[in-house]
């Protein structure tokens, strides 16, 4: 049975100084990508708990699957004792629990300003299968927003792509990527599927799997900045999604922007599934069902 | 806000830019349109936002390039009927 490079690591956790039944406002947010689910639970104004796991195939389920987790080891809190639930993500229509349904963009800015504070103005979501450049104000609110999900370039497939073309885990990846003495030109093919192409090329030429992650890593830091330029690049800055723990892609994007991004305290995954929780509080407190 | 529609591919950038601050969902973009690309309704970026509001339609954003493509000769090109017909000046094109 060949080994699942592309197999990141899921996650679940409780908040050890919360109780829920002490709070007043219990929210969920769901969001349901294509290729990962999280749930966050919001007690009042704190995170209570969440769950991230990968979508896979089971899409329609995946709603309740990862909110099912991220509930287990909660001290006896159930769905049906959580107020009000926001599905959000490319599979929100999917989540029949919740009471809306809100898009990704909106909610990314919201739980990027909850992660990194009001400062943050320019919001990076590299997401599973899109890309989002968002930028939002003191409140996180959106002022402008461009968001590309036709391309794989500077997405979590892409990178899951070449986890397995290189046999590397992905959760290694990025590390293995800044092992280079020099940095060699990025892979000059605009698409993935070419890119894989150029990079068996670049291994048969005898260069170390670190050289073709360092030359595949700048070719996405390359394409996501030419994304951010479109709306311009405003301090402060933080950058939400998997890739953000990819620390090879992150640092290449930041020498190229010439801007340091904020340091994550929290899971970048969930921020959409927080901005969501945190919808579905102010909901609440404006009387909205 | 600032919201821009399309996507990014080998061929290019093609997006459609929308100022939802000046925009106050009179449709005149949407009837203007020989290929149904605007649609005017509950925004679809902004949950709190009451007013109706002009977006590109979910169903082209992703083949926009190829939408406007009747609107868009390579020679000779007459002004978009979208940007004319829009009251406020709410709408451009990245291409």
């Amino acid at each position: 049975m060949p080994e699942a490079y592309w197999r990141w690591t899921e996650s679940r956790w409780t908040n050890p100084d919360l109780r829920w039944m002490d709070g007043g406002i219990v929210t969920a947010g769901v969001d349901v990508g294509s290729v990962s689910s999280q749930a966050v639970i919001l007690v009042d104004n704190e995170i209570f708990a969440y769950a991230n796991t990968r979508t896979g195939s089971d899409s329609p389920n995946s709603a309740i699957n990862v909110m099912n987790w991220a509930l287990e080891d909660t001290d006896g809190l159930t769905l049906e004792k959580i107020q009000y639930s926001v599905g959000t993500g490319y599979g929100r229509v999917n989540v029949p629990f919740a009471q809306r349904a809100i898009t990704e963009i909106a909610c990314h800015a919201l739980g990027a300003n909850f992660m990194y504070g009001p400062t943050i103005r320019t919001v990076l979501d590299m997401g599973g299968q899109d890309c989002k450049a968002i930028h939002c104000d003191e409140k996180g609110k959106v002022t402008n927003f461009l968001m590309n999900d036709k391309c794989a370039a500077g997405t979590g497939r892409g990178m899951e792509v070449f986890a397995d073309l290189l046999g590397v885990s992905i959760n290694e990846v990025g590390e293995l990527s800044l092992q280079v003495d020099e940095e060699p030109p990025p892979v000059s093919s605009t698409c993935v599927v070419f890119a894989k192409s150029e990079a068996s090329g670049l291994l048969r030429e005898g260069w170390p799997r670190e050289k073709v992650l360092a030359a595949y890593s700048s070719a996405m830091a390359h394409r996501v900045v030419s994304l951010l330029e479109r709306i311009g690049m405003e301090e402060d800055f933080g950058i939400t999604g998997g890739i953000a723990k990819n620390k090879g892609v992150v640092q290449r994007l930041e020498s190229r922007l010439g801007v340091q991004a904020l340091e994550p305290r929290y899971d970048t995954q969930i921020a959409g599934a927080l901005g969501a929780a945190l919808f579905a509080k102010s909901l609440i407190e404006k009387g909205k069902k | 806000m600032i919201a821009n529609y399309g996507y990014k591919d080998g061929s290019g950038e093609f997006f459609i830019t929308i100022d939802t601050d000046q925009c106050d969902g009179c449709g005149a973009c949407a009837e203007a349109c020989p290929a149904d690309c605007f649609e005017v309704g509950e925004d679809p970026i902004d949950p709190l936002r009451d007013e109706p509001v002009a977006f590109v339609s979910e169903a082209v954003r992703k083949k926009i390039k190829y939408a406007c493509g009747a609107c868009k000769p390579v020679t000779d090109r007459p002004p978009l009927p979208c940007v004319q017909a829009c009251p406020r000046g709410v709408i451009s094109h990245s291409w």
